[in-house]
């Protein structure tokens, strides 16, 4: 088997997040904190967040079971959002959330994700775009106070 | 390649696909078994030849559909053994068939303080429907554990059920751990103690034979989609006493005897639980299936999977850092494997190949139960089926090896 393709899904820096995780761990204090799950695989990620009295994003922290591609993309995400501020990083969200569902986004809006860019290869593997979505679901969840109940896939 | 399954698989066009450039080799068997090409054609026939409505109107075209729609419960009858084609209810699959006789059976005969025996390793649509019946009626749901080589515990089995218990549920086969369950066994100790076997037979049928009479078996689900059949057709067998006793489960057409204003009388069975127009098409469809089958042959079916399966159990189980689910003793398994890769999680490792061709489960086979008791969140799931080769097992094995070093050598 050529490995040719699994390098083209698994680029270095995916499975780089994946094995050394950023912002891993959880937050004993967190005044956000959700948890997401892949229903078709029975994964779980818990979310921290805590917001300070700019609305910035002072700290993020994720831990949960998950494969390469979600562990990779929550890695990345809270690299992406931290220190952001609550609107940009809802912003933020929503240019994954549209990328994930197959819209055409503007150089402008892929510049914003930062190195979560990266994550746009995932794309061409439809069956695990749910893998990459879910921590952007859970940031999305806390920031813009989703109900609990809701479907979340 | 063995020219009688070079010829099996020419009845299959999906298996000369390509698949990310690959030769498709379709190891997801459990799920859904592929179709051949004369099911396809005889429903096809069916809809250009006999289309119409069954058990209504006197026209010539509609006896027509009517005789064979019940010619097709005939044969599932002496496919499965049973006593007599009025215990033969056509449904919509295995959880349809399930879901009828919790609602049913269950309904009427379970009351507060009774017990339901199902084991710990069932598919979610042989737990839930039982757990919610145990909800409602403050019934207690109990569970038959693991052995310590994975396999349903007989004597463990001995001990939760006991003369309270009014109905014990299980796989025959589990979708996970390819346990073939004691069944018969289980039945006479259900009826030891009054109560009745509800048997999922969704990973039996199509695998062996199956004798519902000589599995003392009450009730026996199956879908016909893993059995070569099409989707949306299944069956529920259940004695015909219990069958008659028992309210219907759905009303509308068809399921009647008589109505007036001011309520109604019921058709004898198997059309009391069969309201609506029913998948006709898909019942001709079925009777392909079984067609197929027989023409292979339920001997030879077995007999092949169970090489199939010698050949690459002690192949894959050289392979180090794979953790494997279910009995090691290949005599008690059916043709699925599931395992996991130590470091890599089942999605990664079903990605990867995929990119190969490679179809494989990953994910918890809505069984979460017994991951739980495995102490796993999900496993990578191989299944065989008739139209697989020696071939595809060896490419299977080798990409599992080039996988493992991928993942456990490109950055580490």
């Amino acid at each position: 088997m050529s490995l040719d393709r699994l390098k083209s899904l698994y680029r270095e820096v995916i499975l780089e997040n994946a094995n050394n995780p950023q912002n891993h761990g959880s937050l004993a204090d967190a005044d956000y904190q959700t948890t997401v799950y892949n229903s078709s695989c029975g994964d779980k990620l818990n979310l921290f967040l805590n917001l300070n009295d700019q609305n910035e994003i002072s700290a993020i922290k994720f831990n949960g079971e998950g494969c390469t591609i979600s562990q990779a993309s929550a890695s990345l995400m809270t690299q992406v959002v931290k220190g952001k501020n609550k609107d940009e990083a809802i912003e933020i969200a929503k240019i994954f959330s549209k990328m994930a569902m197959g819209k055409d986004c503007s150089k402008d809006e892929i510049a914003k994700l930062g190195d979560a860019q990266i994550m746009t290869n995932i794309m061409m593997f439809p069956a695990r775009i749910k893998c990459a979505t879910l921590a952007w679901w859970a940031l999305e969840r806390i920031l813009l106070g989703k109900d609990e109940d809701e479907e979340n896939d | 390649m063995d020219k009688n399954i070079k010829q099996i698989r020419d009845n299959f066009p999906i298996l000369k696909r390509k698949i990310n450039d690959s030769p498709l080799i379709y190891l997801d068997n459990a799920a859904t078994a592929q179709i051949p090409v004369s099911v396809s054609k005889k429903m096809m026939h069916f809809d250009e030849t006999y289309r119409a409505n069954v058990h209504r109107g006197v026209h010539t075209l509609g006896m027509w559909a009517t005789k064979y729609y019940e010619s097709v419960r005939e044969k599932v009858k002496d496919f499965i053994h049973a006593k007599s084609e009025r215990e033969i209810v056509f449904t919509s699959g295995c959880t349809d068939s399930l879901n009828l006789v919790a609602n049913t059976y269950g309904e009427q005969n379970i009351q507060a303080g009774d017990e339901i025996v199902v084991s710990i390793m069932e598919h979610h649509s042989n737990l839930l429907p039982w757990q919610q019946l145990a909800m409602r009626k403050h019934a207690k749901l109990k569970f038959i554990e693991l052995d310590q080589e994975q396999k349903l515990d007989l004597a463990d089995a001995k001990k939760k059920i006991t003369p309270k218990t009014k109905i014990i549920a299980v796989a025959q086969v589990s979708n996970v751990l390819g346990c073939i369950n004691p069944i018969k066994e289980l039945a006479q100790l259900a009826h030891q103690n009054n109560a009745v076997i509800v048997v999922d037979g969704a990973q039996a049928i199509g695998h062996f034979d199956v004798n519902v009479q000589e599995l003392e078996a009450d009730f026996y689900a199956f879908s016909g989609h893993k059995m070569f059949g099409p989707d949306g057709i299944g069956v529920l067998y259940g004695r015909k006493k219990l069958l008659e006793k028992m309210p219907p489960y759905r009303l509308g057409g068809e399921m009647i005897a008589n109505v007036t204003r001011e309520g109604a009388t019921w058709a004898p069975v198997p059309q009391k639980f069969e309201a609506g127009t029913p998948n006709i098409e898909g019942a001709i469809g079925l009777e392909g299936a079984i067609d197929f089958i027989e023409h292979v042959g339920l001997d030879k079916l077995r007999q092949y999977e169970q090489d199939l399966i010698d050949y690459v159990f002690p192949k894959i189980q050289k392979i180090a850092g794979l953790t494997f689910y279910g009995p090691q003793n290949i005599s008690e398994r059916s043709s699925v494997i599931s395992f996991n890769m130590q470091g890599i999680h089942p999605h990664d490792l079903a990605t990867a190949l995929d990119l190969e061709g490679i179809e494989v489960r990953a994910g918890h086979h809505c069984a979460q139960p017994l991951m739980e008791t495995l102490g796993v969140e999900s496993t990578v799931r191989a299944s065989f089926a008739i139209y697989n080769t020696q071939e595809e097992a060896d490419k299977f094995l080798s990409a599992l090896v080039v996988i493992k070093e991928f993942f456990q050598n490109e950055l580490r």
